[in-house]
């Protein structure tokens, strides 16, 4: 057997470590494309590890916060006026205390108004006690976990919007995707035009309209919202605001500012299922579910597509294509474009053409870590 | 010559390796985790910071010892990325070349001086972004820029807290 001389081990054991990582990512994103989870056993006990201390941190800074509002604050009305030292002393904690109280009442307000607009509706408030440790990845960690009955891809919002979706669950906590990150990705529509295309995140504070022609017209300042095709988000919550439109072929490139403000998150609602929402808006029934389409806004081809786009949202490492001509007699039956090469055929002064406002057709033979941020062309 | 240098039998110089309190190495990379998930909630500018790299690089250029560096990167990468969403190994792989790059520079020339330590910390920071950046193109696909103006500031504000850091971190040693 051949030794290796002692100053070249350490050499051969990064090598060796380098290599087994490789292989390891390798096989997780071999496991992420079949939606197969193998490291969860392993970051659910260093999760369960790390919010021990996440939580007494938590508990820390608002005892310290509390301490330094209710007393250190103080000192500089004690130098004043001693003889009203007292009184004063005595007003401003009261003072601060109420301010904190109404700061919190505020929120709490906020987060009632909308539980109260939404009565049926089950929701779970939950409070941020972590983000994520790498600042490549935008994640949070709430307090409420599978013991709550929380389950992975459920919406979390705040009464400003979106927020993300739950991305892993652990006994007492849970992990959010937030919008920004790059694998996230919601169905949303353009409040006013009614255009719909995802809006993923880039790593960055602002968010990507992906899917929106270049034909279409967008201005800055239009409200973004969820569009409900995702199966996640009710219809017409905010999503945010179009801040930038650049020209772009075939698509407009279009950034969004979030509607919630995701780098400061202390309180959210996790949306527990979609179907809650909608028994509200829609009494249950067949004959409510066959008058719905009629109900529906006039976008026959977006409902078509409804099933593409929530695959698409919830593998976002799908590969999609640009609408483009495809030939009748190799175009295959997708859930985009259900009818088959011969219903096709029966209609031939139709052009086979995608919609333009449609996010294209995920193409399955694609390779599954291929970037979402943009059709191949 | 250094105060920290000493003589072998033969006669020539070599800089000292440092030794640690028991447990030391491992208490100091947990709290660089909890402290890396628990201070951007509050201050989200903290998110600049990398406690997890400032701790590998410490420990690197302390112990100077190549394997048990890029071994301790790998830990710290590895449970860095187990509290992400990333895929295990992305930071891991990072911080493992961190670690054998730190202890074999370590070996080699004197960093305890602070400016020597900025610099340092200024380029392995670099270096990781740099890794990551290239094993996400290659691995995930991804086609995000290798450099930016924040990986630049990042690197800048992580030499600046590193120095810091690594004064409280030398109370660590064993004199």
């Amino acid at each position: 057997m051949v030794a290796i001389p002692s100053r070249h081990k350490s050499l051969v054991l990064l090598a060796g470590v380098i290599l087994i990582q490789v292989l390891a990512l390798a096989i997780q994103i071999k496991a992420r494309a079949a939606q197969v989870d193998q490291t969860g056993v392993i970051r659910g006990w260093t999760v369960g590890f790390v919010s021990p201390f996440e939580r007494t941190g938590a508990w820390t800074v608002e005892k310290v916060r509390g301490a330094w509002d209710h007393y250190f604050a103080l000192s500089d009305t004690a130098k004043e006026n001693e003889r009203l030292r007292e009184e004063n002393q005595s007003l401003k904690l009261q003072v601060n205390d109420l301010q904190t109280k109404a700061e919190e009442g505020g929120r709490l307000a906020a987060l009632l108004e909308f539980r109260q607009s939404h009565r049926e509706i089950k929701m779970i408030p939950a409070r941020v006690i972590g983000t994520s440790a790498e600042p490549a990845s935008q994640v949070v960690y709430v307090d409420r976990g599978a013991r709550d009955g929380i389950k992975k891809d459920m919406g979390v919002i705040t009464p400003d919007g979106v927020v993300g979706k739950v991305s892993e669950v652990y006994g007492s906590a849970a992990q959010i995707l937030l919008l920004s990150d790059k694998e996230s990705g919601v169905g949303a529509m353009l409040a006013d035009s009614r255009i719909q295309s995802p809006v993923g995140g880039m790593g960055e504070p602002l968010l990507n309209m992906k899917y929106v022609a270049a034909d279409d017209e967008v201005k800055t300042g239009e409200r973004v919202v969820t569009s409900g095709m995702d199966r996640i988000f009710p219809k017409d919550l905010p999503v945010g605001t179009v801040v930038e439109v650049k020209p772009g072929m075939p698509f407009k490139k279009i950034r969004v500012r979030p509607a919630a403000n995701l780098e400061r998150l202390e309180e959210v609602i996790i949306l527990p299922s979609l179907e809650s929402f909608e028994m509200m808006k829609t009494p249950a029934g067949p004959e409510d579910s066959a008058k719905a389409p009629a109900e529906m806004p006039k976008q026959p081809e977006s409902a078509k597509s409804a099933g593409a786009e929530r695959q698409a949202e919830r593998k976002p490492a799908r590969v999609r294509k640009p609408p483009e001509r495809i030939p009748q007699e190799t175009k295959p039956a997708t859930p985009a474009n259900p009818e088959t090469p011969a219903q096709q055929q029966s209609k031939p002064d139709q052009p086979v053409v995608q919609p333009q406002n449609q996010p294209p057709t995920p193409q399955p033979q694609a390779k599954p870590n291929e970037p979402n941020t943009g059709p191949q062309r | 010559m250094n105060v920290n240098d000493t003589f072998d039998i033969r006669g020539e110089t070599h800089i000292e390796v440092y030794k640690f309190r028991g447990g030391s190495i491992f208490v100091a990379a947990a709290l660089a985790l909890v402290l890396q998930a628990l201070l951007p909630v509050y201050f989200p500018k903290a998110a600049l910071l990398d406690f997890p790299l400032l701790v590998t690089i410490y420990f690197g250029l302390s112990r100077r010892n190549p394997s048990s560096g890029l071994l301790l990167g790998t830990l710290i990468g590895l449970l860095q990325d187990s509290l992400s969403h990333a895929p295990l190994g992305l930071y891991g792989i990072a911080k493992t070349i961190v670690g054998y790059t730190a202890s074999s520079i370590g070996a080699r020339l004197d960093t305890e001086h602070p400016a020597a330590r900025f610099a340092l910390t200024v380029i392995f920071f670099a270096l990781q972004q740099f890794v990551v950046g290239l094993t996400e193109r290659l691995l995930l696909a991804h086609s995000g820029a290798l450099f930016s103006t924040r990986v630049a500031i990042a690197a800048g504000v992580n030499g600046i807290i590193g120095v810091l850091l690594y004064f409280v971190l030398d109370r660590l040693r064993k004199s």
